[in-house]
């Protein structure tokens, strides 16, 4: 493991702009684990922190009207999709203020703003319903690709084989994005995989499929904006591989008897947010005030993002059984269906 | 017109693709086949292989497709070809499509149609003979179907399309086949009430789906021996409609719960247990149910016709209840 950054540097505005994004992740992260420990927050807390560069490289090659499917570690890719720092927040203090009204918490983050699509607790859940929303993309004609966050674990169950093998059989823009961090709770890749290169799992299925540093954000970007370039032009799903490490324990009630600490502290010279400060600082682009300036952004972004929360108000318990159902006429029945599709219903009408 | 059940199915999935070209058929055989059970037959011709979509043997890949796509704009229509199979799907509709709304505070519903295969009675052995809808109707942000009749196999579907969260319709096998007359102008019909089938007076029979010819049999042979029994066709499962159930028994004073479903933690219990709660008082007699065995359905027929509900053992039911008169 190499401790340096071996990728070309791009322009230093674009270098801050992801320099920032991982740390806001970060950031947002360690309060999270704050307030965790403060008991602010409940339930079950996954952090990502260690794993920025994977979120952010990928989710820079996205455009707006594209889809994210993504895991119960997803705090990171719903901020760095859009989802604002104190929406998220708020949601884990389980507020009405919070991206699901509280009714989601940590491991169920949706946005339809941002067409975020969780935040699923199941291992490999959310793989088919990546695989569906490409389906109604490419039937449509629609030219937008789902991404597709999961872990290394998720590799293991069936429906990544079932929805790997629909994806390619339909060649369906779907970009799959394997963070393999090598542990699926404490059980390590070697332990549960007969074949640990995920990538030949993926060309198993006739898929394009790369292996990346998933520390190094300026790789994953690069390979996420081919991958992303590959599927938009009727490519087929293309997948990414991004070999990364969580930091942190599986969630905090891990006690973390499955690995050493020395590998731990090995994989930490390889932060990636320490790896492209380096870069940078080394090429000068990250003069000193800059860094005290983008860190200082960040700190105001979650002070400002845990005032918020705070400040939150309680849904009140007698909408408890609320969106079980759709409420005929609600503003939810009413925009049950895309700008496209409510213009094809109308037209079907017409007809 | 004449029609069957098959047929009925049928016209009501090229209606609904007629309709809205954002529906679509998704499922195991369903396209060059003609789909397990023929429903589909000529379809494919029709509609073309997008729309009519065979897939791989990979039900959790595919209802979560379904579900997905649903998410995506599409109104997708997912065939499991039989109950038993739902299971490995199982993951996807109760993690996924029963709860995003409820998880997503609102934002994404899931306006899915699952149909399936459901019940026993052709000797296809334990398991492809089970009859599962009744866990189902345990899920809320699910609603349940099972079309009895040939004008509920007609109307259902689209009603369903339209409704904005996911619907399951279960299918009894044993109907496919079943011939009878159909208005011509057969067309979607609502889906919040069970029916009376036939007004009675002495004795409330509930039922739903693949048993509702021998409940209605049972009717005739019970009005042979004087006894007037009303019969209900649940046709939906979740959200049960407590009204029709409660208004009967209150004027007939007595229940007998048909389900083919096993007894413990069924349907049936659900169906007993209200009745208990809200209708107490207006009871003369024990809620009487009849419901399978206990006992994976077996292959030979005579074991599995005996492990059945008929139309004798409700007979027998709704006479202990009507003797419990004293």
């Amino acid at each position: 493991m190499s401790p340096l950054l071996d990728t070309a540097l791009p322009d230093p505005a674009h270098s801050r702009h992801l320099l920032q994004q991982m740390l806001r992740v970060r950031r947002l992260e360690e309060k999270c684990v704050e307030l965790y420990s403060a008991a602010r927050i409940r339930g079950f807390l996954h952090v990502y922190i260690g794993e920025e560069a994977v979120a952010a490289g990928v989710i820079e090659t996205l455009a707006a009207e594209d889809a994210v499917v993504a895991t119960y570690r997803e705090h990171g890719h719903a901020l760095l999709r859009g989802v604002s720092a104190g929406a998220i927040l708020a949601e884990m203090y389980g507020r009405a203020e919070g991206c699901c009204r509280g009714r989601g918490g940590s491991m169920h983050l949706f946005d339809a703003t941002t067409r975020f699509y969780g935040g699923n607790a199941i291992v490999a859940g959310g793989l088919p319903l990546a695989v569906g929303l490409a389906l109604a993309d490419k039937m449509a004609g629609r030219r937008r690709v789902t991404a597709c966050f999961f872990g290394e674990g998720a590799v293991a169950e069936g429906e990544f084989h079932e929805s790997l093998n629909l994806a390619a059989l339909w060649q369906l823009p779907v970009l799959f994005c394997c963070e393999n961090n090598l542990y699926a709770m404490g059980t390590a890749l070697a332990r549960s995989e007969s074949q640990t290169d995920m990538a030949l799992k993926a060309a198993a299925y006739e898929i394009p499929a790369w292996s990346v540093d998933g520390m190094d954000v300026l790789a994953v970007e690069e390979a996420s904006r081919r991958a992303v370039d590959g599927v938009r032009s009727g490519g087929g799903p293309h997948f990414l591989e991004l070999r990364t490490y969580r930091f942190r324990a599986h969630s905090m009630f891990d006690p973390e008897l499955y690995r050493e600490k020395s590998e731990v502290a090995q994989w930490m010279e390889r932060d990636p947010i320490r790896l492209l400060q380096a870069a940078m600082e080394t090429a000068g682009q990250l003069p000193e005030e800059q860094w005290a300036a983008l860190q200082a952004d960040v700190d105001a972004e979650i002070t400002d993002a845990v005032a918020f929360a705070e400040a939150g108000t309680l849904e009140p318990v007698e909408d408890l059984t609320r969106f079980v159902t759709s409420q005929p006429g609600s503003e939810l029945t009413s925009r049950a269906a895309s700008d496209h599709n409510r213009a094809r219903s109308a037209e079907g009408r017409a007809g | 017109m004449k029609s069957t059940y098959r047929e009925a199915v049928r016209a009501a999935l090229r209606d609904a693709m007629r309709r809205d070209e954002r529906v679509f058929l998704m499922g195991e055989d369903v396209g060059r086949y003609g789909g397990g059970f023929a429903v589909s037959l000529g379809l494919l011709e029709e509609f073309g292989p997008e729309r009519v979509r065979d897939t791989p043997l990979s039900e959790s890949g595919f209802v979560g497709a379904g579900i997905g796509a649903a998410l995506g704009g599409m109104r997708p229509v997912v065939e499991i070809m039989t109950v038993n199979f739902s299971l490995l799907a199982l993951d996807q509709i109760v993690n996924n499509a029963a709860t995003l709304l409820h998880m997503s505070g609102g934002q994404f519903n899931v306006p899915l149609v699952i149909r399936m295969t459901t019940g026993a009675g052709r000797q296809l052995g334990a398991q492809h003979s089970h009859s599962l809808e009744g866990w189902y109707a345990h899920i809320p942000g699910l609603r349940i179907l099972t079309p009895a009749t040939l004008a509920d196999a007609r109307g259902m579907l689209w009603t369903a399309l339209e409704d904005p969260d996911p619907v399951l319709i279960f299918e009894h096998g044993s109907l496919y086949n079943v011939a009878g007359e159909l208005e011509d102008d057969a067309g979607p019909v609502e889906l919040d009430k069970a029916a009376v089938l036939r007004p009675g007076t002495d004795v409330t029979l509930i039922t739903y789906g693949g048993t509702l010819a021998a409940v209605l049999d049972a009717a005739d042979q019970l009005a042979g021996e004087g006894i007037d029994a009303e019969v209900i066709d649940l046709r939906v499962l979740r959200p049960l409609d407590d009204g029709t159930i409660l208004g009967s028994v209150g004027r007939t004073h007595r229940a007998v719960v048909v389900d083919e479903g096993w007894r413990s933690g069924s349907i049936s219990a659900e169906i007993a247990a209200r009745i208990g709660e809200h209708a107490f008082f207006d009871l003369d007699a024990p809620v009487e149910r009849v419901c399978s065995e206990e006992v994976p359905v077996p292959y030979a027929k005579h074991m599995e016709l005996a492990a059945l509900p008929s139309a004798e053992r409700v007979v027998a039911a709704a006479r202990r209840a009507v003797g419990a008169r004293g």
